[in-house]
Order: C-alpha cells, then sequence, then structure tokens
C-alpha cells in the first residue's frame, strides 16, 4: 500500500510546512498572502526551470550528437 | 556516561551534564520561520500606522508622537507581533492547588489573543508538569495545611510592620533556628520573597571597590542585585571553570580597573540549579577555586534546596561538601516547601550584620505566620523529626521520578539540556511556531506545561521546561510521557542524533571554549 503518497500523510507534512514556516500562527488572510506569494514564487521557479533548462537540454544534445550524417560546414572539412 | 575528571578527584559521584548542539538544519529552518515572522511583523505595523487596521497595543498620545518613540525597540516589536500570537501559552488562570494535577479556567480568544474570554467552564485534573512542586508540599490537607490553618487562627495573616520594627514574630525567630539546623550553618535569616532576598541583601554585602563574578546565566534577582550594589560585575560562562578561574586569576594580578589597588572582596554569584537548563554547579571546583584565591562564595539555592541531595538538604549535600565551605547559602522557601519567602544563611557574624543592614530586613514586611508553619511543618518532615518518613520517601521518589522521565525522554529521542539529576527538564523546541503549538497540543491532551521562548532563553533556543514532582506517580509521569511521545512525533520534535558527546575538560583557550566536540 502506498503510504507515502495518502492524504493524511500529505497534510502531516503540510502541517510540517506549517509549523517551520510559521504560517500556523497566521490570522487567515496572512496565510492567504504568504501561500499566494509562495505559489507565485514556485511558479515563476517552475517555468524559468521548464524554459531555461529545455533550452539548455536542446541545445546540448544537438552539440554532442546532433544529425551526424550532417556535412559539417568548417575548416577541417577539407582534411579526409 | 562517566567523564575523566582531570580535577583532583574533587568528585565523589559521576557528573553527567550534557547540551546537545543544535542540528543546523534546525537553526536554518528557525531562523527562516523568524524571518517570515518579522516580515509579517513589519507588515502589520505598516497597517497598523497607516490606519488600515485596528492598533490594539499601546501607542504613544496624538500630541507625543513628536517625542522620542517608546515603542519602537526590538523587545515591543517582539511583543505586538510574536509574542501575541502565541500568548495563549501563559498566564493560565488556574483555580485550584497547584499539586501534582490542577484545574484550570478554559478560556478562548476572539481576536487572536488580544482579549480572552472565560467560557465558564474549568477543565479538571490536568497533570501539572509547569509548577516548582518538587517535594509535593503544595496540598491543601495534610500535616503543613492543618498546622499552617491553626496559626492562622491564632496570629491571623498580617504582620503590619517591618522585622525591625514590630513584626518579629516568635515564629520568625523558630523557623531561622530551625533553617540553620536544617542546613549545617550557625545562622539564618529568612524574608518574605524570594526575589528580594537575593536583589536585597547582594548590596547590603558588596559596595563599590568590589568584584562580582557572575554566572553567565544567573537569575534576575542576582543580577538586579550586583547591579544595585554598585560594585564592578564581570561575567563567567556558564558552569566553565576555566573561565572562571581565568577572571580570578585577572582579578588578583591586575586589581581594579584604573588605579590597580587590590579589590575590596571578591564575590563568585553561582546558583545550585539553574532553571533554564536544568544544570548543576560545579560546586566542588568553585569551593576548590575560592579557597585558592581567597575569594567569597554566594550560593542560590532557589531550586536545589529540597530537590537535591540524599536528605534534601541541597547542593552541598548532593556533592558531599562542607557547608561550612560556602560563605553565604541562600535559598528560597517557594519551589520544594510550597510556601513563599527566601532565607539567608551562614556565619553568625554574618547573619547579625544583615539583620541590621539588610534592605529587606529594614523596610519589607516580614513573613506572614501561616506561610511560616507551612515552611517549618515541612522542614520538619524533610527532617524526620515530625516522627515519620515521609519526607525521607518523597526526596527518594523525586530523584526516582527524575532519573525514570529523563532516561524516558532520552530514549525517545529528544534533546533534553542538564544534568541527569535535575528535576528540571528543559525539552528543546527550537522553532517559534511549535512553541505555540507545543503547549496548546499539550493542553488538549490535559497537560500542563510552561514553554519558554525568547526573553527568558536564547532566540533560536525555545524549550518546554518540565518540572518534576514528588507528588507525581508512575503513572501520571507515564500518562505524560505517552502524550509527549505523541506530540513529538506529530510536531517533529525528536531532533536527538543520539551523539551523546562526554564533557571533556580541556584547558581553556580563547578560540575554543565549546564544551562538544564533533
Amino acid at each position: 500500500m502506498d503510504v507515502k503518497g495518502t492524504p493524511r500523510y500529505l497534510y502531516w507534512l503540510f502541517c510540517q510546512f506549517e509549523l517551520i514556516t510559521c504560517s500556523y500562527l497566521m490570522e487567515p488572510w496572512e496565510k492567504v498572502l504568504f501561500y499566494s506569494f509562495n505559489l507565485a514564487l514556485l511558479g515563476l521557479l517552475l517555468y524559468t526551470a521548464y524554459v531555461c533548462l529545455v533550452l539548455h537540454a536542446s541545445s546540448a544534445f544537438q552539440l554532442l550528437c546532433g544529425s551526424p550524417g550532417a556535412p559539417r560546414e568548417n575548416s577541417l572539412s577539407g582534411v579526409k | 556516561l562517566n567523564h575523566i575528571v582531570h580535577n583532583g578527584g574533587l568528585y565523589k559521584r559521576p557528573f553527567n551534564e550534557a547540551f546537545e548542539e543544535t542540528p543546523m538544519l534546525v537553526a536554518v529552518l528557525t531562523y527562516v520561520g523568524y524571518g517570515v515572522l518579522t516580515l509579517f511583523g513589519y507588515l502589520r505595523d505598516f497597517m497598523r500606522q497607516w490606519k488600515i487596521e485596528k492598533c490594539q497595543n499601546a501607542t504613544e498620545r496624538e500630541e507625543q508622537k513628536d517625542f522620542v518613540p517608546l515603542y519602537q525597540d526590538f523587545e515591543n516589536f517582539y511583543n505586538r507581533n510574536l509574542y501575541m500570537r502565541i500568548r495563549d501559552s501563559w498566564n493560565r488562570p488556574i483555580c485550584s492547588v497547584p499539586g501534582a494535577k490542577v484545574d484550570m479556567m478554559e478560556r478562548v480568544s476572539h481576536d487572536y489573543n488580544w482579549t480572552f474570554t472565560y467560557t465558564g467552564r474549568v477543565i479538571k485534573g490536568i497533570i501539572n508538569m509547569g509548577s516548582y512542586n518538587y517535594l509535593g508540599f503544595a496540598q491543601k490537607t495534610g500535616a503543613c495545611q492543618e498546622a499552617a490553618a491553626k496559626v492562622l487562627s491564632q496570629y491571623g495573616a498580617g504582620v503590619c510592620s517591618t522585622r525591625q520594627e514590630m513584626g518579629n514574630l516568635d515564629k520568625h525567630e523558630e523557623l531561622e533556628k530551625l533553617v540553620a539546623r536544617f542546613l549545617g550553618v550557625e545562622s539564618a535569616m529568612a524574608y518574605g520573597m524570594g526575589f528580594a532576598t537575593n536583589s536585597m541583601n547582594i548590596p547590603a554585602l558588596v559596595g563599590k571597590g568590589c568584584l562580582i563574578l557572575s554566572d553567565e546565566l544567573n537569575h534576575a534577582s542576582l543580577v538586579l542585585g550586583a547591579r544595585l550594589s554598585g560594585a564592578t560585575i564581570r561575567i563567567f560562562k556558564h558552569n566553565n571553570m576555566q573561565s572562571l578561574e581565568k577572571l580570578l586569576k585577572d582579578a588578583i594580578v591586575h586589581g581594579q580597573p584604573r588605579t590597580r589597588r587590590p579589590w575590596k572582596k571578591i564575590l563568585i554569584l553561582v546558583e545550585g540549579i539553574y532553571s533554564m537548563e536544568g544544570s548543576i554547579v560545579r560546586l566542588p571546583e568553585v569551593i576548590a577555586l575560592k579557597k585558592k584565591y581567597k575569594s567569597y562564595l554566594y550560593l542560590d539555592e532557589a531550586h536545589s534546596i529540597g530537590a537535591l541531595g540524599p536528605s534534601g538538604r541541597g547542593v552541598v549535600e548532593y556533592f558531599g561538601l562542607n557547608p561550612e565551605d560556602v560563605d553565604v547559602m541562600m535559598g528560597t522557601f517557594t519551589k520544594s516547601f510550597g510556601a513563599a519567602g527566601g532565607y539567608i544563611g551562614g556565619k553568625k557574624e554574618l547573619i547579625d550584620y544583615l539583620r541590621t543592614y539588610s534592605h529587606s530586613a529594614a523596610y519589607a514586611t516580614s513573613m506572614s505566620p501561616p506561610v511560616v508553619e507551612q515552611i517549618i511543618t515541612s522542614v520538619k518532615c524533610i527532617m524526620g523529626e515530625d516522627g515519620t518518613t515521609v519526607g525521607e520517601a518523597r526526596v527518594q521518589q523525586l530523584a526516582e521520578n527524575t532519573r525514570y522521565f529523563r532516561r524516558r525522554l532520552k530514549e525517545m529521542g529528544f534533546i533534553i539540556y542538564g544534568n541527569e539529576d535535575s528535576p528540571v527538564v528543559p525539552l528543546m523546541l527550537y522553532m517559534p511556531a511549535k512553541i505555540g503549538a507545543f503547549g496548546r497540543e499539550m493542553l488538549k491532551r490535559n497537560i500542563g506545561v510552561v514553554v519558554v521562548g525568547f526573553p527568558a532563553t536564547p532566540i533560536i533556543e525555545s524549550r518546554a521546561r518540565f518540572c518534576l514532582s514528588a507528588a507525581h506517580t508512575k503513572e501520571m509521569l507515564d500518562t505524560a510521557l505517552k502524550e509527549i511521545n505523541e506530540v513529538g512525533d506529530l510536531l517533529q520534535l525528536k531532533y536527538s542524533r543520539r551523539r551523546l558527546v562526554p564533557l571533556l575538560d580541556r584547558p581553556f583557550d580563547e578560540t575554543t571554549y565549546e564544551e562538544t566536540e564533533d
């Protein structure tokens, strides 16, 4: 049985997050403010990760092993 | 866990004290929590200033807004924004005798702890882990209560005078002779208030031109008394004998700051048990140092009298030392005797001097007679002079409870500070939200605990402090331990990494004074 993903365990993890960041002590409107700020930051981070990493990954992939049969336009092409 | 002593075998028994280091992750997360709360504190202050939110705390009047601000310092900021959020864990009103179980009035707050209302319900039978009731003398039935009631009907409750005028009752004389006999000193004097005993008598003993060497973590009463006296105060690291010796050497060699004259008196201020740390003073070493450098020792046994030692006579008996080596033995009757007040014991000349020159004797009202009788009866009970072995049984029960409770908590994985034999057990919480959460969760489970936070402890080292009592039965302790275990799992408080680091007696040097080693 997948204990890790059960709703109870997730709720407990959320409670730990609340305790560590002291949102347990905040009034409801403060909690809304704090969580929306956190979610916005998380969203931005994920977007940046998605855009940048994908870009870097595809260019790295191209450099290393992209199109082996394509003619190389460089100075060494004359050497056989 | 014994540790090797390199100090000539001064200790007749193993001295097991440990302060586990704060785990790095926990410290970082604690700072994160405080950072978030500080940001929200600034936000709320901004809103209060611009009238977006109603201001419920004290502020200056409109006409005084241009004056020097009164409430802008960190303590007031902390008070408004952090303390207010968790304020319901303190000042809880109890409505029964603070014995092993206590009744508490239930209260709720509808505006986030700014105001409280009582629901009218009384929560009965809360296990009391917070009262200083070490020997269980806080009772409403029994020999002490009957004697006190008899004296109340004989003398009344008020004394209406100071000790030096008309307030010196025969009961006070009887008490002082008894206390002197109990401690093993020549003479003793009793005062109405424990805090006032320290703060009003240290100025009578030392003055300008004297040096006071005070432990880092001394109680506010000792600090206040030292400051009021006008003597020079130097602080040595908590329970660190190398630091104390260095200060003593410097004092003897260099003398007073500008004139280089020798100090008139050097007084070392230490406590028997430090209530926030649960540590016991290294008394054999302090006495050895005191004799070597010819200084005086003032020992504040507020928490250790009655609680340590095979017959409850305090930390001097615990180490097997001679009471005559301690120049001024001070203690309070609040903790182990179930009464109120303090005493000072020592040589006859000293006490006679204090009877004349102490502020407390000259200006403070003397102790109330029923309270005096409570102390007399409880001291006689501890000494065994009332013909029963109740006192001895209580002292032993307290020692057993202490060992059991501390062992079980350590096994569970909590970080517990202090000495193995001290009945004060601090359990580390660290994070600010957990301070409030612990207090509330324990109250939900019918256990009353005292949680301590910033001004009383360093800002990241907040803790819950359990005070054990001889009145606690094993069943009560087991219930409490079960609940603490549950709350510890719920709040993730089991920080201990179980690396018991033995205290090393290393020579003190300027760079490393940490007593833990990785």
